[in-house]
């Protein structure tokens, strides 16, 4: 059982949690993810990135949107309340080491899993680029801890209520352009934005690493749910990734292998939803 | 085979031993070889299509007692050479033709620790049974003495009446061993370690112990109640089982011996990799390993609709790939998922599918629909990357391959098309490379299975390996025999080392 120690709702449907797992929090390298399963009768099993951890305290940080049943209930819980099961940490760490100029990019939530890794480079020494994105202002999370760690930050938003007006790619695209161009890009985002941002550094030679959130069963390498293709190949971001070369992954065929369970997913918010609604009903407050 | 219902069975179970009991002791072998083969009694095929219960019953008693009289005694006894753990065959099965069935198992208990899980998986067509001289003498190895059911029928006698029996365990060592994952050779190796008074813990990665006990075999094959038995006697026996666990992850192997103090270490981690094809489409959606298919059914129990959150795609055109016991598990999984149409399909023939006569059987009666010289060759789909179809090419039998196997060669320009709406891979799996990526030091062969010498040890002191880790995807009984011999030399470590 994993109590949580803190909650807060970071904007409309993001949750950040600290949540007790002191071998996790001790064992975790940026990069790194959790499986997590509210209850273990018939709870299903979603993969967490860890944002960030305090192994002295023994606590991992969860940074979630509630898209589904489970990450609905998961945002529900209070302080003090458990979560039953957390398996990790999972996957390969990240490759950390001075490169020189590291261009890390977060779109929306994905800036939850870039956290460490941003925090992992720097201690490398390395110099920083952070560009966050979003839709909008609000949706935009940790930009106080980014601007923190950065060298240069840069924020846009699609309808250019803060920052700059536009993609992440237009940034990104400027940095690459620079003399000495960066060493290294990171990106971590939905898999569109990363689609693109690997297209746009691909042109100037810069590597760039994704980080991909697949559907996962086990997350031990056992079921092949999360595979995706990378350059031609098989790979399971389970054991093999989470993170890989941007230039070589098969995001289309990625993005479709989401969809899976779409239709199975809404029926289950749905029906969540109609109880909680009929909950509200039977206690008079709706 | 025409479904027989289980009050006849009975009855002409009654019916024989009526008059072959008064003259036991004096039948001869050919009386005992014209006993009729006791049938398994079996929950009738068109309505176990719709459920998940177990499909195979168990023997009645006077059944069991019938089968155990058409055994000759061999003195040579051929049945225990098959054995992969050498369980006195011909001896339990004298006990239960004496009506002694508590002698029976315990006689099976000297050898095996899982004998109702072993009664009901292995393959004792090609082990023990294979061996059989009332098969050999009738020509036809489905009328060899029943061993399995026999085995199965006691250990669920034993069950039923006290549940699982407890050994004495020596006083406690002050030492302790750590055994990683919780499938057949784990429980082996945890059981016979604790015995010797040794304090034990279990990791697991999943959120419920038993390995592929549980996540990979059917509730219609094998109860999972069964497998909780075995593992709450673990746990009567003082056996720490910690769950959520992943050795090399959550703790490197090596730490759980030099932070934690553990004294010894068995990796019984099993097979959990799985091979995919490598042909075109195989990465569209609707394109499922077996054991992505079975954990979401069995563990996650998808199959529980409406009460699970982990959801299952239901296929309605269902076609699997492979030929073995996980290929038919899959496919009688759909069957009950609701699938209107399962296609098997498999590049030999029936002769060499490796999966049990019985569950082939099984699965034939529940409607699968066999292809045999047959294969995939490219998966198709839509523009939404879902699959729509396979392409599939014909074989004959070649010359035999260095499995002793004929090869099957294919048929130039006989592409055909099926029309599907999921395909599941069951050709096998390859060893999880997790605790090998982790553990400096570790040999492994070129397959990533773990090299150990035979007292079980690996190339690193105090750490040992058994089962699928070990020997590449294989069987419960073969883990089991493994688990029982890396078990038995941490015992003598530990012991020559005070």
């Amino acid at each position: 059982m994993h109590e949580i120690v803190s909650k807060e709702i970071l904007t409309d449907d993001v949750y950040r949690l600290r949540v007790r797992a002191p071998l996790i929090a001790e064992e975790r390298r940026p990069g790194q993810f959790v499986i997590v399963q509210l209850e273990e009768e018939y709870g299903e099993r979603i993969p967490l990135t860890i944002a960030d951890a305090d192994s002295r305290e023994g606590t991992i940080t969860l940074i979630f949107q509630a898209v589904g049943k489970t990450t609905h209930q998961l945002g529900d819980l209070k302080v003090g309340e458990s979560i039953q099961s957390i398996l990790g940490p999972l996957g390969k760490p990240t490759h950390i080491e001075k490169f020189g100029t590291v261009v890390c990019v977060g779109g929306g939530i994905g800036t939850a899993p870039l956290h460490p890794i941003v925090q992992g480079m720097k201690a490398a020494g390395n110099r920083l680029i952070v560009i966050l994105g979003a839709r909008t202002q609000k949706l935009i999370i940790l930009e106080r801890e980014m601007r923190a760690l950065a060298d240069e930050f840069i924020l846009c938003t699609d309808d250019g209520s803060a920052g700059r007006k536009g993609l992440v790619t237009d940034p990104l695209k400027e940095i690459c352009g620079r003399t000495p161009k960066p060493d290294l890009a990171v990106a971590i985002g939905p898999p569109i934005m990363m689609k693109f941002c690997a297209e746009a550094t691909r042109p100037f030679g810069v590597p760039t690493v994704v980080s991909l959130n697949t559907i996962m069963v086990d997350g031990t390498g056992m079921c092949g749910g999360c595979r995706v293709t990378v350059g031609k190949k098989t790979q399971f971001v389970c054991v093999d990734g989470p993170e890989f070369d941007g230039h070589q992954v098969d995001f289309d065929n990625m993005m479709k292998r989401l969809k899976a369970y779409k239709s199975h997913e809404d029926e289950a918010h749905h029906k969540c939803h109609m109880e909680t609604q009929a909950d509200l009903l039977k206690e008079g407050r709706a | 085979m025409s479904h027989l219902s289980s009050p006849n069975l009975r009855q002409q179970a009654i019916d024989l031993l009526k008059d072959l009991d008064p003259r036991q002791a004096t039948l001869k072998a050919k009386d005992r070889i014209r006993i009729p083969a006791q049938d398994m009694p079996t929950q009738d095929p068109a309505i176990r299509r719709r459920n998940i219960q177990e499909v195979a019953e168990g023997y009645f008693p006077e059944q069991a007692r019938v089968e155990a009289m058409r055994c000759l005694q061999c003195r040579n006894a051929p049945c225990v050479e098959g054995c992969p753990v050498r369980i006195d065959i011909p001896g339990f099965i004298r006990a239960i033709a004496e009506n002694n069935f508590a002698g029976a198992v315990e006689i099976i208990r000297r050898n095996s620790l899982l004998p109702a899980v072993c009664g009901r998986v292995c393959p004792q067509e090609t082990q023990c049974q294979a061996e059989c001289t009332v098969g050999k003498s009738l020509k036809d190895i489905n009328q060899a003495v029943m061993i399995g059911r026999l085995e199965r029928f006691v250990a669920d006698w034993e069950r039923e009446q006290h549940g699982v029996r407890l050994p004495p365990i020596k006083p406690d060592t002050g030492r302790k061993v750590a055994v990683i994952g919780s499938g057949p050779a784990s429980i082996t190796v945890a059981a016979d370690v604790r015995r010797e008074g040794h304090a034990v813990t279990v990791f697991e990665a999943f959120h419920r112990p038993g390995g592929v006990l549980l996540y990979g075999i059917p509730e219609f094959r094998l109860p999972k109640k069964i497998v909780e038995m075995e593992i709450n006697a673990l746990k009567t026996m003082g056996v720490e089982i910690r769950t959520n666990f992943v050795v090399g992850r959550t703790r490197k192997l090596m730490d759980l011996m030099v932070k934690d103090g553990y004294d010894a270490v068995f990796v019984g981690t099993g097979a959990g990799l799985p091979k995919f094809m490598n042909i075109e489409g195989e990465n569209l959606v609707g394109v499922f390993s077996a054991n992505e298919y079975l954990t979401r059914a069995n563990l996650m129990r998808a199959y529980a609709v409406g009460q699970a959150d982990t959801p299952i795609f239901r296929g309605r055109r269902v076609a699997v790939l492979g030929g073995g016991n996980v290929a038919m598990d899959s496919a009688r999984t759909a069957v009950r998922l609701g699938a209107e149409e399962v296609h098997l399909i498999y590049r030999r023939t029936e002769v060499e599918m490796p999966a049990r006569v019985e569950e082939v059987a099984h699965a034939k009666e529940e409607g699968v629909i066999f292809h045999f010289l047959e294969n995939a060759q490219r998966i198709l789909g839509n523009d939404y990357g879902v699959v729509t179809s396979i392409e599939c090419l014909r074989y004959e039998l070649g010359a035999p391959d260095e499995s002793g196997r004929r090869r099957p060669v294919e048929l130039k320009g006989s592409e055909f098309i099926l029309p599907m709406d999921a395909v599941i891979v069951a050709i096998g799996n390859e060893s999880n490379p997790l605790i090998r990526q982790t553990t400096d030091g570790l040999k492994t062969n070129k397959w990533g299975n773990i090299v150990v010498d035979d007292t079980g040890k690996t190339s690193i002191d105090r750490v040992y390996a058994g089962g699928d880790i070990v020997l590449g995807a294989a069987t419960v009984i073969l883990a089991m025999g493994e688990g029982r011999r890396a078990a038995a030399s941490i015992n003598a470590q530990l012991a020559a080392s005070p």
